[in-house]
């Protein structure tokens, strides 16, 4: 059953979408072996009458190959071919059956002592070897094989051997068949046991040495990324608010790493976003950035918005106040999210704005509207500047 | 009358900077880098305010506050950190401590903190009023003790501006009240933090590995 011999050079074993009667089996092997398919249905119908051999071959490689993978072209040809017509159905069973008592008036039957033994002992070899992706390899070592996978295989294949001996000898001998049996298995488990089990515990400590190892690994990659990256970039700064910003970036990222919030987590939840944004905008800026947020929620789109608006308000403030120090507090009540992002710098007239500087009318006023919020700003020449950005939980449509 | 006041904390390096930054308008009267160090000195030499780092070897701050208080009720703690971690600054807080504020605070804003508590008031940083408000937010299934469990809704507006980021004179101006009062109600958060049994206080702290 297992061609390891053809597995090298040959496709590999899948049913056919395009060649296709019934299960693409035939389609499959041919494909496989480099065959005609039509050569190989001849094949199955033959083997069929080896009491009925060929089907139960034939129902088993359905079962175990897979599918062949979808392509734009095949669909088509599969769908013409995967349903015959009733008529076409009733045309091929009346010369199936024909052949059948052709052959079977002929004389022309397969032994049903040697078939079904070694159809038994072929279904027990598949059960244990199988792995439905059309390897054939006891690969279980990695991947567990389960005790009724196992039961069920060994089982089969002594059954195809105790059938095949029956049919060749008296039933007393098969007593001491059995027995003969057993000696040899428990030899064998002797023999192998500890080389086995050996072998399993090996396996373990090496799978979790390497995960240990893995983790060292990664440890020292993110504090080589991170830490000793902004170490050699403040060494290397010149300005102290530059060196401030750095530190301050590193230091929310690391106690982020550190306390469990992995970066690429982050935005899942708002508290994260917020602290991502803020963390974001003091990079770019060299400004530090203070944010607070009370209570929390899943991300979604509109709340994406919410914080995208807040960052263009940061990111404003950084750049026109003058101030280097911002405020960020984010409050998640059960109706409404509400953002304040406060500076305590120049602060400007908001009606004396020149209609073209479009950032806070696009990017904040503009988007908040769009997802069924409000932002107001507050502002006054000399005492800071306030932009409050509100959005209802829910959509209000 | 100059404040007195006592640095610890385990880096060498944050001590000797906020002795050169504060030195000129507070007397420093001694810093620690060990718990162990740190207890008997406060003790000998009662300063008024004890600036305390969270995070130290050996119980950290809260294990200082705990050796000083019963001994010397008068001294003051303030806690500096680098840590946000909620946990930390709840707990600091509950045990005794008047306030909270981060390590990246400007010299100035240290030194009025320090006299503030010196003057017997609370000093919230933004990110300590954030976590009260997370704290005492929600429903209250059953208030043991309102006047303990619940923040009245003036104390809330206050919280909320100071987590805003507004001083609190900014806070009296916007609320047209006096920065008297606002300390007032900062001092009366403080002390619901510190006395509250609330049971979602409690949950919410024994869900960030607290008590």
């Amino acid at each position: 059953m297992a061609r390891t011999d053809a597995r090298e050079r040959a496709p590999r074993l899948e049913r056919s979408r395009s060649e296709r009667w019934i299960g693409g089996v035939a389609g499959g092997i041919g494909h496989h072996l480099g065959v005609q398919p039509n050569a190989v249905r001849v094949a199955f119908v033959v083997l069929s009458f080896a009491a009925g051999f060929g089907i139960v071959v034939y129902v088993l490689t359905w079962l175990l190959a897979p599918l062949e993978a979808e392509t734009d072209g095949a669909q088509p040809a599969m769908r013409r071919i995967a349903l015959p017509t009733p008529r076409r159905a009733f045309g091929i069973g009346f010369v199936i059956a024909g052949l059948l008592a052709l052959l079977w008036l002929g004389g022309l039957w397969f032994e049903g002592n040697l078939a079904w033994p070694v159809v038994l002992a072929a279904i027990g070899f598949a059960v244990l070897w199988a792995r439905g992706d059309g390897r054939w390899t006891l690969a279980s070592l990695g991947t567990p094989l389960s005790f009724t996978r196992f039961a069920i295989g060994a089982v089969l294949i002594l059954a195809g051997m105790a059938v095949f001996l029956v049919g060749r000898t008296s039933l007393e001998s098969v007593g001491n068949v059995l027995v003969g049996m057993i000696v040899a298995l428990g030899g064998a488990a002797l023999l192998a046991g500890p080389w086995v089990w050996t072998m399993g515990r090996q396996l373990v400590e090496e799978r979790s040495s390497r995960v240990r190892s893995e983790e060292r690994a990664e440890m020292a990659a993110h504090l080589h990324d991170s830490v000793l990256q902004t170490l050699a970039l403040i060494q290397r700064s010149t300005s102290p608010r530059e060196m401030t910003s750095l530190a301050r970036t590193q230091e929310r990222e690391l106690r982020a790493w550190l306390y469990g919030r992995a970066p690429e987590l982050a935005g899942v939840r708002l508290r994260d976003a917020v602290d991502s944004m803020a963390g974001r905008i003091e990079r770019q800026h060299q400004v530090s950035v203070e944010a607070v947020v009370v209570g929390d929620a899943e991300m979604d789109e509109r709340l994406r918005g919410l914080v995208n608006a807040c960052a263009e308000a940061v990111a404003n403030a950084a750049v026109h106040s003058g101030s280097t120090a911002i405020s960020v507090y984010v409050e998640v009540e059960t109706e409404t999210v509400t953002a304040f992002v406060r500076d305590q710098g120049s602060g400007f007239d908001p009606a004396a704005v020149p209609a073209d500087r479009r950032g806070i009318a696009d990017s904040i006023v503009g988007r908040m509207e769009r997802h069924g919020g409000t932002a107001t700003v507050h502002s006054q020449p000399g005492a800071g500047t306030e932009v409050v950005l509100k959005l209802p939980r829910r959509a209000s449509s | 009358m100059t404040v007195r006041i006592f640095i610890v904390d385990d880096h060498e390096l944050f001590r000797s900077g906020v002795r050169s930054e504060l030195g000129r308008d507070l007397e420093i009267v001694g810093d620690a880098g060990r718990v162990e160090e740190a207890v008997p000195a406060i003790l000998d030499r009662t300063p008024d305010v004890v600036l305390l780092d969270v995070h130290m070897p050996a119980g950290g701050g809260r294990a200082v506050i705990e050796a000083v208080r019963p001994e010397r009720p008068e001294v003051k703690f303030l806690a500096l950190s680098v840590s946000d971690a909620a946990e930390d600054v709840i707990g600091i807080i509950r045990a005794g401590a008047r306030g909270y504020v981060t390590k990246s605070i400007s010299a100035k804003e240290l030194s009025s903190a320090v006299q503030r508590v010196h003057d017997g008031d609370a000093v919230f940083s933004p990110r300590l009023a954030g976590f009260v408000l997370d704290a005492f937010g929600g429903e209250a299934p059953q208030p043991l003790d309102p006047e303990l469990d619940l923040l009245s809704k003036r104390e809330r507006e206050v919280l909320r501006y100071i987590a805003r980021g507004y001083t609190y004179k900014e806070v009296a101006h916007e609320l047209h009240i006096s920065v008297k009062t606002v300390e007032t109600h900062v001092s009366a958060v403080l002390r619901k933090l510190q006395l509250s049994n609330r049971y979602e206080l409690t949950r919410w702290a024994a869900d960030r590995r607290l008590v």
